[in-house]
């Protein structure tokens, strides 16, 4: 279970965490309510015995604070020309999505590569899952779609957004890295034969074989 | 002359029978007051754990008698050094259940209702019966659920001040080893969950690359064998952390993979903490921690002393150090702000109502997108969502809004004037003129002062 004391430590050495308002007031407010606290619940509770067989309300959907951030991250999407975005479960799910990179330069010109975004309750405190559906011959991208990228990890903060996961995974086609490899074997042939890389990735794109793995055609 | 026999509330009593100096102003002493918090007070304590025990021990004792337990879990044999209520022969029952039994057992006059399912599984009506919400839960997630459910209740008047019947207030206790923490939450008054959400730290995530290739601890070959090599072997089924079979594996392929980078100290019971992020709890912080929650919600309930206000935290790592920390709400709260209030004629489109907010003095909004209850009634952007809610523009928003007389809708886009614009999200009550908002209230609350 998480508290969070060190934290708390450290906001009260800010001194900021008192309002002006209440500061020299004894009483908080919710003391003054407690008073009539008690009166509150008993007539609440003659009432609900009175009212048993009354219309309850319906269930309705509750949106929890994370939908509406994402919700709000969604519309001020600005995606480059070579990003799309689409919603399988129609225009009120966005938890769950998925974006097509296109790339328009460099070893992946011309390939479509489709990643499937999962978004929990807790975002923005949680990262979004991604992961890559297309299977790509790739030094930060394992032949089961898992992406290394800092920011879906160990660096996520919560005033990163959609936008940036995007734009970040844009970013590794136009430069893949092999210093974070997730596929050692692409990533050693980045370092050591960047020709023979490039083939490799067209042969994979084309639909065929690299080493021991059958990429399916995605051009 | 016979003795009479020593009443169980006679502790109570001093409390709550007569006046003092700590009392809170309207505080009324006497036998009523005890026999109303019998009678009237219903308390629900979610959670029939380690914290969860202590609770309905420390309620029943306190003089509450209607107590109600939700606890999804079953006991493990991993619970009983802590979790007092249950013993070796309950392994396997349901937690809520069995903890309501021990202490009506125990404690006469008690009336404890279980109910083992998930929160999620119960209606609004469930949580809107309740006087007060007790927390005794172990994740962020439940607790954010639980907050959204009891500010929901809230309603604020015309003036933006939160209307007293409709308040649900929460005591929230949780524990991690030696430290915890204690807080009160009246939604309207003092911070919700949602307003300090900021305060719990970033979980820890190791890099992929990290596990994959240059493992330099147990924790890393655990990470390993739980997100990398359980998807390569078992494609598409999903890790169930509950499934010993499932955690066994996950074991035995971490054990491999230390021993291969020379790495010690993976065990059975590490990589259980480490994929479930177990942190061991003990026996001591919870029984500190609950005693607060208890005599909080006693404080809050009667009056018979000031409550905390509003966050206690307590620290027993090294020596002693416990404090209480005055946090404030955050105005513009989704979950439990007021809102700007917004009045409207049955027939104003969606159109209508969006360029409405652009003219609002208070909102200035431009480029705006709306919400109603997980219904994107329209999107600015993507092109995708545009074209799929632009027919909405042009319907009336009280027919988008299912003929609600009044409700919350969420809003964003840019706010402010020329180059001060700023992106932003806002709660608005939107209110339809002319339909008879007072009777609809009263059938729902049923209460007005």
């Amino acid at each position: 279970m998480r508290s969070d004391f060190e934290r708390i430590l450290k906001v009260n050495q800010q001194k900021e965490v008192r309002s002006p308002l209440n500061s020299r007031r004894p009483i908080p407010i919710p003391a003054f309510l407690a008073g009539i606290m008690i009166k509150l619940f008993k007539v609440k509770e003659k009432q609900r015995e009175l009212a048993e067989n009354a219309n309850g309300k319906p269930p309705v959907k509750k949106q929890s604070a994370g939908e509406l951030r994402l919700h709000k991250d969604i519309s001020e999407l600005n995606l480059p020309k070579t990003c799309t975005i689409s919603f399988p479960n129609g225009k009120d799910d966005l938890m769950n999505f998925e974006v097509t990179i296109r790339p328009d330069e460099g070893y992946y010109l011309g390939g479509a590569f489709i990643f499937s975004f999962q978004i929990s309750t807790m975002y923005p405190h949680e990262a979004p899952k991604v992961k890559c559906k297309t299977k790509v011959y790739h030094p930060n991208i394992d032949l089961e779609g898992n992406v290394c990228l800092n920011i879906l990890r160990e660096d996520w903060k919560p005033v990163l957004n959609i936008n940036t996961i995007i734009y970040g995974l844009y970013h590794l086609f136009t430069e893949p890295n092999h210093e974070d490899p997730l596929n050692p074997d692409a990533a050693a042939v980045l370092r050591d034969n960047p020709k023979m890389f490039e083939s490799n990735v067209r042969r994979a794109m084309a639909g065929g074989y690299v080493g021991q793995s059958f990429f399916n055609r995605c051009i | 002359m016979a003795t009479a026999p020593p009443s169980r509330s006679r502790d109570l009593d001093k409390l709550l029978l007569r006046p003092g100096h700590l009392v809170v102003p309207n505080f009324e002493p006497g036998p009523e007051l005890r026999d109303d918090i019998k009678e009237y007070v219903k308390v629900l304590v979610v959670g029939a754990g380690g914290l969860g025990c202590e609770l309905l021990k420390d309620l029943a004792l306190s003089g509450f008698q209607n107590l109600d337990v939700i606890d999804m879990d079953r006991i493990e044999v991993t619970n009983l050094n802590r979790q007092f209520l249950f013993r070796l022969e309950d392994v396997g029952k349901p937690k809520a259940e069995v903890a309501a039994k021990r202490v009506m057992e125990r404690v006469s006059g008690v009336n404890i209702t279980s109910h083992f399912c998930r929160i999620e599984d119960k209606p609004l009506d469930f949580y809107s019966d309740f006087s007060i919400i007790v927390l005794g839960l172990d994740s962020i997630e439940a607790r954010s659920y639980i907050n959204a459910i009891a500010c929901g209740f809230l309603e604020y008047d015309s003036d933006d001040n939160p209307r007293e019947e409709t308040v649900k207030p929460m005591v929230d206790g949780g524990t991690e080893g030696f430290k915890g923490h204690a807080r009160i939450i009246v939604p309207g008054m003092t911070p919700c969950f949602e307003c300090t959400i900021w305060l719990f730290p970033p979980q820890v995530k190791f890099p992929l690359c990290t596990l994959a290739e240059t493992p330099r601890t147990a924790a890393h070959c655990i990470e390993y064998a739980h997100l990398i090599k359980w998807d390569e072997v078992h494609s598409g089924k999903t890790f169930d952390p509950d499934n010993p079979e499932h955690m066994q594996w996950v074991y035995s392929e971490a054990l491999k993979r230390a021993e291969l980078f020379g790495i010690q100290g993976v065990t059975y019971s590490l990589t259980q903490g480490v994929v479930k992020n177990i942190i061991p709890a003990i026996a001591s912080t919870n029984a500190i921690i609950s005693a607060a929650c208890a005599l909080e919600t006693l404080k809050m309930v009667s009056g018979c002393s000031r409550t905390l206000s509003n966050y206690l935290t307590y620290n027993g790592v090294e020596g002693l150090h416990t404090k209480v920390t005055e946090f404030v709400r955050d105005k513009d709260c989704l979950v439990c702000g007021p809102g700007v209030l917004i009045e409207l004629d049955t027939s104003i489109t969606l159109r209508k109502f969006i360029d409405l907010l652009e003219g609002h003095p208070g909102l200035l909004l431009s480029r705006v997108s709306v919400t109603h209850r997980g219904k994107n009634l329209y999107m600015q952007a993507p092109p995708v969502l545009e074209e799929m809610t632009r027919s909405n523009l042009d319907l009336p928003l009280f027919d988008l809004m299912d003929k609600v007389p009044k409700d919350i809708v969420h809003v964003n886009g840019m706010a402010g004037k020329g180059d001060k614009k700023q992106s932003c999200l806002r709660k608005l009550r939107v209110v339809f003129k002319g339909i008879d908002v007072v009777a609809v209230e009263d059938m729902v609350l049923g209460a007005s002062f």
